[in-house]
């Protein structure tokens, strides 16, 4: 694997979106101030579609910057700011003890079971999924074209339930942010 | 050549790592979602490396609705974090211990 | 006659259940005269059943009533066995027994439970029939515990006196004790005989080794012991007297205590397989006559001399069937039942007069008071005595010639209590009937009063009974006698007294001589005194102590095992295996229960670890 040589292109690419990717996650974790553990996030969530687009799925690509980084990250620092939470935290005392050391344990077996599951198993034998009977994948405008089709018509079952989901969570949220306030205008009325 | 498709899971794979060692050891609650954030990413990385290895769409399909029930998930969960705050003023997950025994 | 024979058992059942479902309704005579009229039904059925079998050809009769058990090998009818044994023995049961229930109206007028105490003789009554019409080993066995619990329940029947309830539970056990040993003949018969029906036994008793045999007769001698009370179980019977005296006379008098010997004589064909079994009976018997009659010359309860006297006299019968004289038994056995039923009863008739009173130093010169008791009592004395003409001297002579003939230190041994046989009942009819009048105090001042007709009836019959007894089985009568009627049903008949008509004379004299020397020595010492501590010794008046052997070897120490179980094994070893057991889960969990900690990022990490685990297997299966 590593005695071959590869596209310089390819390898630059690989090693810009790891960097973003890794830092950025680092970040996260260690950061004292939860914003800028949120601006971190933004950097991995870059690095990823770097990656996306590496892979060939641009459409992709396009949908992480958007929501992800657009509106799910810009949700996480409305309530960090809503919460008036954007202290510091107090990173080096854990309470728990162990909890570091062993987690720092689970981690490493994992990732290393993972990394030495793939490193043994002979899935690379270069053969094609056969679900798509042998239709390349494309890439482009034609990824997009592609990746709506199989929505829409393979995977539309999941499209319906996804979309019930998005309804059942907005009402969701809506109810648990209503709550107090209708308590206390029940409470006025009846005394009123 | 690309790059060996391989490089990219164990980037996913020290992603996935990441993201659970910091749920693991941070005690503010947005903090932990983040983390949850960083582990989707990572199962997205490697559905997509699998989608290109294997010329299947349905890996990228995949990625789609993740990020879609993602989404969703941070609406209720932050609802939920901010319910919790307005009792309690902290967002430390330690202090909601009283499940136990 | 199968008829007459069902009616015979059936009877006194039908009075039981009248009793038990009307009783309410019933008052105290009704009760009494409906009891005492299914026994009186049931004599006559008797005696119309004995008429019967006479003119039958083979006197033997089996009457089925219905299949009880039928598995595999075993096959335990429910049926009757109508032979002259078992006729003899329910006519003298159901007669007498009519005449207790008789004067029971009279002795338990104005009792409290005046009714329960019907209903357990007649189910008494019933039990003891099924004893001896039975033609099998298990139905014999349903009828044997049968008349052990009703004996149960009426010695215990003043159940609030102390005394009372633990004499009711001695004598329960020890029939139990001596139930292993019925049980264990009936299973060592079953195994080697595959049947429980006597006739069917007594067809392959040819069969069994002689060492089955053996211990078959010695575990028929244990349960004989313990239900007719003779060394080493007889201890219960004297403190059996608790009980009202018309239970003293029924049970353990005339029927109850004599089902052992019952046992014994109907189980002979087995018996004449084992001489050394045999040998043993005759010992057992022998011994415990003598040892009970030199406890007898002790005592002052006037109850507990007949108890002991009842024991000396069945060791007579048991050392008869020892050396296999049966008729001989069976005939001392009906004889008794007649006399010792009249002693019971007049004593009895006694106590009723004294307002209670039983020790003998408390009574004396009730000659005059008591004119129908005074001399039926009198013919009694005589007749257990041993004194001509009465029944009991041809009864006991005719037991006494044929130890003679088989065992001549038995024989010794037989004179010698025959003499204090003679000895203690005088003694007791001196202490009761002559002397001076030392009951004032107990009555206070009264006369003692004559019981009422239904009391005194039966004591006239009974005399009359003892008088005639004799007449059952004169020993120069051979065919038409009572012996002459049983031989059929023993499967070894005693050779007859190979003596000559000398030596029958001769040992009929040396009886009567015994006879007349204890009432003599009686007379004298006994001449207007109450007490003589010479000659009432501490070590006879204690039963040779052997209540307290058994409780030191056998009662103490159970005692301490008991203990020992209820401290150690039931509070340490079972309390603390359940309770540890409990509370060792109960401290698990309070230490699994840590693992709440209510933390989430505990349970995440928990979570972490489990998918940790996942990849190392699976990496392992790969790899």
């Amino acid at each position: 694997m590593i005695g071959a040589t590869y596209a310089l292109a390819s390898i630059l690419v690989f090693v810009t979106a790891a960097l973003l990717i890794l830092v950025g996650a680092v970040g996260v974790i260690t950061l004292k101030n939860p914003v800028h553990s949120a601006l971190s996030l933004i950097m991995t969530l870059f690095g990823v579609a770097v990656a996306f687009v590496a892979q060939g799925a641009d459409f992709l690509a396009a949908v992480e910057i958007i929501v992800y980084a657009g509106a799910i990250v810009v949700l996480f620092l409305f309530v960090i700011m809503f919460l008036g939470v954007d202290r510091k935290e107090h990173v080096h005392v854990e309470p728990l003890v162990g909890q570091r050391a062993f987690a720092a344990v689970g981690v490493v077996v994992t990732v290393g079971g993972l990394i030495t599951l793939m490193a043994r198993s002979h899935w690379v034998t270069g053969a094609m999924s056969v679900s798509t009977k042998g239709v390349a994948l494309a890439s482009g405008q034609d990824n997009v074209k592609q990746l709506g089709t199989a929505v829409f018509t393979t995977y539309l079952f999941a499209f319906e339930a996804t979309a019930v989901l998005l309804v059942i969570a907005v009402v969701g949220a809506v109810l648990l942010a209503r709550r107090e306030r209708a308590l206390q205008s029940e409470e006025v009325e009846v005394e009123a | 050549m690309n790059v060996p498709a391989a490089w990219y899971l164990i980037l996913a794979a020290v992603l996935f790592g990441v993201g659970s060692f910091g749920l693991l050891t941070r005690r503010s609650a947005l903090i932990m979602f983040m983390c949850v954030e960083l582990m989707l990413n990572a199962v997205n990385l490697t559905f997509v490396t699998f989608s290109r290895t294997l010329s299947d769409i349905g890996g990228q399909a995949s990625v789609f609705f993740v990020m879609v029930v993602a989404a969703a998930e941070v609406t209720v969960g932050l609802g939920i974090v901010v319910s919790i705050f307005r009792r309690r003023s902290s967002t430390s997950v330690d202090e909601l211990s009283e499940l136990k025994g | 006659m199968a008829h007459f024979a069902t009616l015979i058992l059936l009877l006194p059942l039908v009075g039981y259940l009248a009793v038990l479902l009307n009783g309410r309704s019933m008052n105290e005579s009704q009760v009494g005269y409906v009891a005492t009229g299914v026994v009186g039904l049931s004599f006559v059925a008797s005696v119309i059943s004995f008429v019967l079998l006479l003119h039958q050809h083979t006197r033997e009769v089996t009457v089925q009533l219905f299949t009880w058990i039928s598995v595999g090998t075993l096959h335990v009818p429910a049926a009757l066995l109508v032979d002259p044994l078992s006729i003899t023995m329910c006519l003298f049961v159901t007669g007498i027994s009519t005449l207790i229930h008789l004067y029971s109206i009279g002795y338990m007028h104005g009792e409290r439970d005046y009714r329960k105490f019907f209903l357990y003789l007649n189910l008494f009554v019933f039990s003891m029939l099924t004893l001896v019409l039975a033609n099998n080993l298990v139905l014999t066995f349903v009828g044997w515990e049968g008349v052990g619990v009703c004996s149960y329940w009426l010695v215990s029947f003043y159940f609030d006196r102390d005394s009372a309830a633990t004499a009711g539970k001695k004598a329960f056990l020890y029939n139990r004790v001596g139930d292993v040993g019925l049980l264990l003949a009936m299973f060592l018969l079953f195994s080697h005989t595959h049947t429980l029906t006597y006739l069917s036994i007594f067809h392959r008793a040819g069969t069994l080794s002689p060492t089955i045999a053996t211990l078959t007769v010695l575990a028929l001698l244990l349960a004989a012991t313990g239900k007719s009370a003779q060394i080493p179980l007889f201890n219960w019977l004297p403190d059996a007297m608790e009980g009202p005296t018309p239970v003293s006379a029924l049970i353990h008098a005339a029927t109850m205590v004599t089902a052992g010997v019952y046992l014994l004589v109907r189980m002979s064909p087995v018996l004449a397989l084992s001489s050394s079994g045999r040998m043993t009976i005759a010992v057992i018997g022998g011994v415990t006559a003598f040892v009970a009659a030199t406890i007898a010359t002790s005592q002052k309860d006037i109850k507990k001399v007949l108890a002991f006297s009842t024991v000396s006299q069945i060791g007579y019968m048991v050392l008869a069937v020892g050396v296999g004289a049966y008729s001989a038994a069976i005939f001392l056995m009906v004889c008794h039942a007649f006399f010792k039923a009249l002693l019971f009863l007049g004593s009895g008739s006694v106590i009723h007069s004294l307002n209670g009173e039983q020790d003998m130093r408390k009574m004396g010169g009730l000659q005059k008071y008591l004119p129908l008791t005074f001399p039926t009592f009198l013919i009694g004395w005589l007749a257990i005595s041993g004194i001509p003409p009465f029944a009991g001297f041809w009864s006991k002579g005719d037991v006494l010639t044929n130890v003679f003939a088989h065992n001549k230190i038995l024989w010794i041994l037989a004179v010698l209590t025959a003499i204090l046989t003679a000895y203690y009942m005088s003694r007791l009819f001196i202490l009761t009937f002559r002397g001076t009048e030392r009951f004032r105090e107990e009555t206070h001042g009264h006369d003692p009063h004559e019981s009422p007709w239904v009391m005194t009836t039966p004591l006239v019959v009974l005399a009359v009974l003892s008088v005639l007894g004799g007449v059952l089985d004169l020993p120069w009568i051979h065919h038409d006698s009572l012996a002459g009627f049983l031989a059929p049903t023993f499967g070894y008949v005693a050779p007859t007294v190979a003596a000559t008509t000398l030596a029958q004379w001769g040992l009929a004299a040396v009886d009567v001589c015994a006879a007349v020397i204890g009432l003599f020595a009686a007379f004298t010492i006994w001449r207007g005194i109450s007490e003589s501590p010479r000659f009432e010794s501490s070590f006879f008046e204690h039963v040779w102590h052997w209540d307290d052997f058994y409780d030191a070897t056998i009662g103490r120490p159970l005692e301490r095992v008991a203990v020992f179980s209820d401290a150690v094994i039931e509070d340490k070893v079972i309390d603390g295996g359940v309770m540890g057991l409990a509370v060792g889960v109960s401290h698990s969990a309070e230490g699994v229960r840590k693992i709440q900690s209510g933390f989430v990022r505990h349970y995440a990490l928990a979570t972490a670890l489990g998918v940790a685990v996942i990849v190392v297997y699976l990496v392992a299966r790969v790899g």
